[in-house]
């Protein structure tokens, strides 16, 4: 039964923009399946691969398009650490927070790391240029404490390398800057 | 093999025999010991989340929680012993550390089950400092406020949104210390699915959810001697009343409710019934004109929970809903034109104050549609059957020692057919007596049908009425009406009435209903002796028909002209829209 109050179409064509004919082609053959509720994390790995993170609108046109409730969808979203739920910057840094970095003094290169980006961890810098993120062991102890930016591995870092550390990567990205 | 699905076990050494199972909480309840408990609640599925209701199980090595654990066989349970009432403690303890200690300035104080629970365990001293969760309160809804501070993540409210309502807008985000209770991405609850039924109050242990009060603009009109403030009650307001002042549910306190509002100082005290009685009227004419024309079935749209839950999961079905106002609604524009018009008052010195036992009210009462031409609401205010307790208290009446009442006419004449708008089917009951004299022509053809109050919370049947068979649908509990809705999405000739409540047993089980004791909420039992109370009225009333109340008719031939007139449909009908987000169903 379709009539002029019902509004159905519009909200799962405005649905189906947002996300896109990949994702929209993901999530129809999830109807195939007996449950397909059943597969809202795997539709939210699919969004988080084409979009970098999960915003809102993704999240309700999720719902819309899976026919799961939106509180659904953005409570298993915002419970997995996987899930990102703001964009993501530029240049990923990643800071291990595991016992034998922490025990060299990776807590000193968080603070400093704060410091410098003005961001805590879990954040993105306003300009989109970083984003932080803590991590657990990177199994590279022997070069504790160490951290990773995008795929280059920093070892053996002092709080006073942070800045130079950072300065590299704006650099890379504007060669005149000084 | 009787005893092939019996189970033998000893609950502090008594020894007991229950069906296979059963669980440790349902076997203790059977022996009278009343294991502590806050996430668990009997209409609800199981979350095992609050770990109070523990118990010691010989041979276990750990505490199990006797909620969600099945006995079995040889099973020997230690509820009580010197360690487990220090781990139940221990437990309460760390929930009341991570939350804010205001109590004495708190709305539940006196009936929290959090404060209780401490109360009982013998928590006398607070033993942690530490962190505690912040987050900001949500006013943005005219009906629910949310308070997440208040919060001690037991579900409930979760599990009452999705399992008795289908509306599941609340859900748990994040995870460990960040967890919080809210509507999708924590978004203002204004702007979610939410449809305004407060049945997140009633099952709340604590002040997490509350209504949002609008006491204070009620005690500022009464003290303004320019106004002439004006009160109606809901039919379910006189079957629950009571419960506040230590009455036993289902005792009727209609007369001495009157007394109460007249004490408070309110200058008309008037009847929702008369509304119900005028709803009938109209809807009557509405259906009788539908049957002709279309579109069927037709459902009935007094809940204003409903109508949310229309507008944003069923919007296909808004044709099909009555475009007649509420009772409520009726009532209050009534009362600023036809009344005014009667005492020479000036309509805006006239304040309406209605007592719902509903908080989606509240919400229906700012809806523009419900306004005059000059956009001043119809009703200027909405108490909840707690506000009107807390403010009767407040001023120091004993209710149950007051000399009976009685409301004013004209809006204070009803039939008994208005009583019954509270419970489940009630609508549903006073249409067909009003159908049933409209179609065979007799007076009186018949007064009950108790085969449609849907107590179990859904039904459908035929009701023969002369020549006539009336297919009729009748649902409370929206999960419920899912089931009805569902079927005129997919065949929509096939009913002719639907009647919707969104609240558990109707308006009785209202979100705006007193407090029952821990565990008696949605209780079944106590919603039966509310519905109870109503029919009784009901059957004391010499008028039973909407049709024959003379206030109605007086209305009609002094003012209205005839039901469905131009007049008529400019201030008792009204018209809805699909809103968004849309709610998944």
């Amino acid at each position: 039964m379709s009539t002029s109050t019902d509004n159905r179409s519009q909200v799962e064509a405005q649905s189906r923009e947002v996300l896109g004919p990949k994702v929209v082609e993901f999530i129809e053959q999830c109807h195939a399946d007996p449950e397909p509720a059943g597969k809202l994390i795997a539709v939210l790995h699919e969004v988080q691969a084409e979009f970098g993170y999960l915003a809102p609108d993704h999240l309700d046109a999720v719902a819309q398009l899976l026919r799961v409730p939106a509180a659904k969808v953005a409570g298993v979203a915002s419970f997995y650490h996987f899930f990102r739920l703001t964009p993501r910057g530029r240049h990923m840094i990643n800071l291990c927070l595991g016992t034998a970095c922490y025990v060299k003094g990776a807590d000193q290169i968080a603070h400093r790391l704060q410091d410098e980006l003005g961001i805590t961890f879990g954040e993105t810098t306003p300009d989109g240029m970083f984003t932080l993120e803590g991590t657990r062991c990177l199994g590279t102890c022997g070069l504790a404490p160490v951290m990773m930016v995008d795929a280059d591995v920093h070892a053996q870092v002092t709080p006073d390398q942070v800045p130079g550390i950072l300065e590299q990567y704006l650099r890379e990205d504007k060669p005149d800057r000084q | 093999m009787a005893n092939k699905h019996k189970v033998s076990l000893t609950i502090d050494g008594n020894p007991m025999t229950v069906p296979e199972g059963t669980t440790i909480m349902e076997a203790a309840d059977q022996l009278g010991i009343h294991i502590p408990r806050l996430c668990y609640h009997p209409e609800l599925s199981l979350a095992g989340s609050c770990r109070v209701c523990i118990v010691d199980v010989k041979g276990m090595g750990y505490f199990m929680t006797s909620c969600s654990v099945a006995v079995w066989e040889g099973m020997e349970v230690q509820t009580n012993s010197p360690e487990i009432r220090q781990a139940r403690r221990d437990i309460v303890e760390l929930l009341l550390d991570n939350h804010p200690r205001d109590c004495q300035t708190c709305e539940r104080d006196g009936n929290c089950e959090l404060q209780n629970l401490a109360f009982s365990m013998g928590v006398r001293t607070r033993f942690f400092e530490g962190e505690r969760k912040q987050f900001p309160v949500d006013k943005s809804s005219h009906s629910v406020v949310r308070n997440p501070e208040k919060c001690i993540l037991c579900g409930r409210c979760v599990r009452v949104c999705a399992e008795i309502q289908g509306v599941c807008n609340l859900s748990q985000h994040g995870r460990g210390f960040d967890t919080v209770v809210g509507p999708a991405h924590l978004a203002k609850m204004d702007d979610s699915v939410c449809i305004q039924c407060g049945q997140c109050i009633n099952v709340c242990p604590t002040a997490a959810f509350l209504e949002r009060e609008s006491t204070d603009p009620v005690w500022r009109a009464l003290a303004d001697p320019e106004l002439h403030v004006v009160v109606q009650t809901a039919p379910s307001i006189r079957a629950a009343i009571g419960e506040g002042f230590g009455m036993a549910p289902g005792t009727p306190a209609t007369a001495q409710m009157i007394t109460a509002l007249r004490r408070l100082g309110f200058d008309a005290v008037f009847d929702t019934n008369f509304g119900a009685d005028l709803t009938i009227v109209e809807e009557a004419h509405e259906f009788l004109t539908r049957l002709k024309d279309g579109p069927l079935p037709m459902i009935t749209s007094c809940s204003p929970g409903w109508v949310s839950f229309m507008e944003k999961f069923y919007p296909e079905l808004i044709p099909h809903a009555s475009t007649c106002r509420s009772p409520m609604s009726m009532l209050s524009a009534l009362s600023k034109t036809y009344y005014a018009e009667k005492m020479g008052l000036d309509p805006s010195k006239i304040f309406m104050v209605a007592v719902m036992p509903c908080v989606a009210k509240k919400y229906e009462a700012n809806r523009p549609e419900h306004a005059d031409e000059q956009g001043r609401p119809f009703t200027d205010a909405v108490l909840t059957t707690r506000e009107l307790i807390w403010m009767i208290k407040c001023y120091g009446i004993s209710l149950p020692s007051l000399p009976p009442g009685e409301f004013d006419a004209p809006l204070g004449i009803s039939s008994g057919a208005g009583d019954i708008f509270g419970s489940t089917g009630g609508v549903m009951e006073a249409t067909l007596r009003a159908a049933g004299k409209l179609i065979t022509g007799k007076p009186g053809y018949r007064l009950e049908f108790t085969e449609v109050r849907a107590v179990e919370g859904l039904r459908e049947l035929y009701v023969a009425l002369g020549p006539q068979n009336v297919h009729v649908g009748v649902a409370n509990g929206l999960q419920n009406a899912k089931v009805l809705l569902d079927k005129v999405v997919a065949n929509p000739d096939e009913l002719h009435v639907i009647e919707v409540m969104a609240c558990p047993g109707g308006c009785i089980g209202g979100g705006g209903q007193p407090y029952p004791p821990s565990g008696k909420i949605l209780d079944p039992e106590v919603l039966r002796k509310r519905a109870e109370a109503l029919y009784t009225i009901d059957k004391s009333k010499k008028l039973r028909e909407s049709y024959d109340n003379p206030a109605i008719g007086e209305l009609y031939d002094n003012y209205l002209d005839e039901p469905g007139s131009k007049k008529a449909h400019k201030l008792l009908h009204t018209h809805y829209s699909a809103r968004l987000p849309r709610g998944i169903r």
